[in-house]
């Protein structure tokens, strides 16, 4: 995809999160994001690469406000908001406007999958049950699972819950969407059909912002590509130009060890 | 025949504790674990919702209550608080007693149940815009509730035994009736066989009534 150019839909600016000593990893506090800044146009589709424990994770938690950034500034569709200082009320309005993928779906188990896609829709935003039932088969249908609607996620493959997991976070229509590695929890021959999904949002021009190790995905759909190693953004660009002939040494090493 | 008459005791006096229990015995334990499930739920969720300063009051309520036994809190509430110019009747205060004694051990109950619903749906459920306490109350408790049925259930079983102690504190709920009866007929072994059979019968409905909600829980097909 060629890089857009266009309104910026979402700017991160020196994001900075320390972790403190909790979780027993080594010497805490431990900076995992040190400073990224990154901006994603509208209709875009940006893609974060690189080795685990860069913190692409943690990037991904704090534009989303599930984990609670040390330091940062966040502006979202023209809005600006310092990370550490943003209200409940901000927080909240933001969520509604931003779809979330996970690595492991976290479909709601005590719903079916289109109970999934309908759950935000009636209890967040108030649309009617019969409206918001309508809305949910359109994007079952969308992820190609319209024989699935009354399948609980224990009856569905990985491949199956991940794309019931996609049409939830489409469901209410998000300005952009992020995805936190949407294809690493699954068998390999389960990975095409996200895959191919995410590759349809991109075509109809969703702006979306994707966590990958499948660098041939990130290749051709993104047109944006961003390598983190070690908390920081090292490199970021055309995805043509980060995958073709990247600046930085890292870069280079990385891709072709990832080969 | 001394068989003779005690059949006729026993026959006799079956009604005459069966007639307290289905009055006393299940209303008390009915209401009782209902207001401890409320407390139980309540003081659960202040304890995953980790509020401060609540957290710390849930801690020292059921620290509070799993510490002392369930017949000195008894006579604490229906002995103990007239001193102090609250007076009980005996029904109320067995209630409370129950409802705040079984609540303590429900609340950890539905902690661990709570705790089970893996945190990545609560996420979920902020992604989609969702408050805590929809979340808590539409995705996490009704999982939670489902974990927890089959622990409730026996302390349930175990609460309608317990009521027994209720006879304590003037409650004439089966086991008080069998002891005036007992006092009566100097019949004190196969009265008191009797009384815990019909102990027995109540359990056995319950657990029944466990297995079958048990399966319909099955049948809702969520995992
Ligand atoms: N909750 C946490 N507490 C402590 N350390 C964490 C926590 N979450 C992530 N980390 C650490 O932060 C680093 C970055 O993690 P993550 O964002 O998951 O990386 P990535 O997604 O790029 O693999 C890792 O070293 C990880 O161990
Ligand atoms: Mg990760």
């Amino acid at each position: 995809m060629d890089f857009v150019e266009g309104e910026i839909m979402l700017e991160v600016q020196d994001v900075r999160k320390s972790f403190d000593g909790r979780e027993g990893q080594g010497p805490f506090p431990r900076e995992v994001l040190r400073g990224v800044s990154l901006s994603v146009r509208r209709g875009e589709v940006a893609a974060i690469i690189g080795p685990s424990g860069a913190g692409k994770t943690t990037l991904l938690r704090c534009v989303n406000f599930l984990e609670r950034a040390s330091s940062g500034r966040l502006t979202f569709g023209g809005q600006s908001f310092d990370l550490t200082r943003i209200s409940k009320r901000d927080i909240a309005a933001i969520r509604l406007r931003t779809g979330f993928v996970f690595q492991d779906y976290n479909l709601f188990r005590n719903r079916t999958a289109l109970g999934n896609v309908t759950e935000g829709l009636i209890a967040a935003r108030g649309i009617p049950k019969e409206e918001a039932e309508e809305m949910g088969r359109r994007m079952l249908d969308k992820v190609g699972l319209s024989n699935k609607y009354d399948a609980w996620p224990s009856q569905l493959s990985g491949g199956q819950q991940q794309r019931v997991a996609i049409a939830r976070a489409l469901a209410s229509k998000p300005e952009i969407i992020y995805f936190d590695e949407p294809t690493s929890a699954l068998d390999p021959e389960l990975t095409g059909e996200v895959l191919s999904v995410m590759r349809k949002l991109a075509e109809e021009g969703h702006t979306m912002l994707i966590v990958t190790h499948e660098l041939a995905f990130a290749r051709t759909v993104a047109s944006q590509a961003v390598f983190m190693e070690d908390g920081a953004v090292v490199e970021a660009g055309p995805a043509e130009d980060v995958f073709s002939h990247p600046s930085r040494e890292r870069t280079r090493e990385f891709l072709n060890l990832t080969k | 025949m001394i068989t003779d008459r005690l059949f006729h005791i026993l026959a006799d006096s079956f009604w005459k504790i069966l007639l307290p229990g289905i009055k006393v015995t299940i209303p008390l334990t009915a209401l009782s674990f209902a207001l401890a499930l409320v407390i139980a739920v309540i003081v659960a969720l202040v304890q995953v919702a980790g509020v401060r300063g609540l957290k710390q009051l849930a801690r020292f309520y059921i620290w509070a209550v799993r510490g002392t036994p369930l017949l000195v809190q008894l006579y604490v509430i229906f002995f103990g608080l007239p001193g102090i110019g609250i007076v009980l009747d005996p029904f109320p205060s067995a209630v409370l007693v129950f409802a705040v004694n079984e609540g303590a051990y429900a609340a950890e109950t539905m902690r661990a149940a709570l705790e089970s619903v893996p945190r990545g749906q609560v996420e979920a459920g902020y992604c989609v815009g969702m408050s805590w306490l929809q979340i808590m109350r539409r995705i996490v408790l009704p999982q939670a509730f489902r974990m927890a049925f089959p622990p409730l259930s026996n302390s349930l079983i175990a609460m309608v035994k317990d009521t027994s102690l209720a006879a304590n504190i003037t409650v004439t709920e089966m086991f008080m009736t069998t002891q005036r009866i007992v006092a009566r007929t100097y019949e004190p072994l196969a009265l008191y066989c009797e009384v815990g059979l019909i102990y027995l019968l109540f359990s056995t409905v319950l657990t029944w009534l466990q297995r079958w909600g048990e399966r319909r829980l099955a049948v809702h097909g969520f995992r």
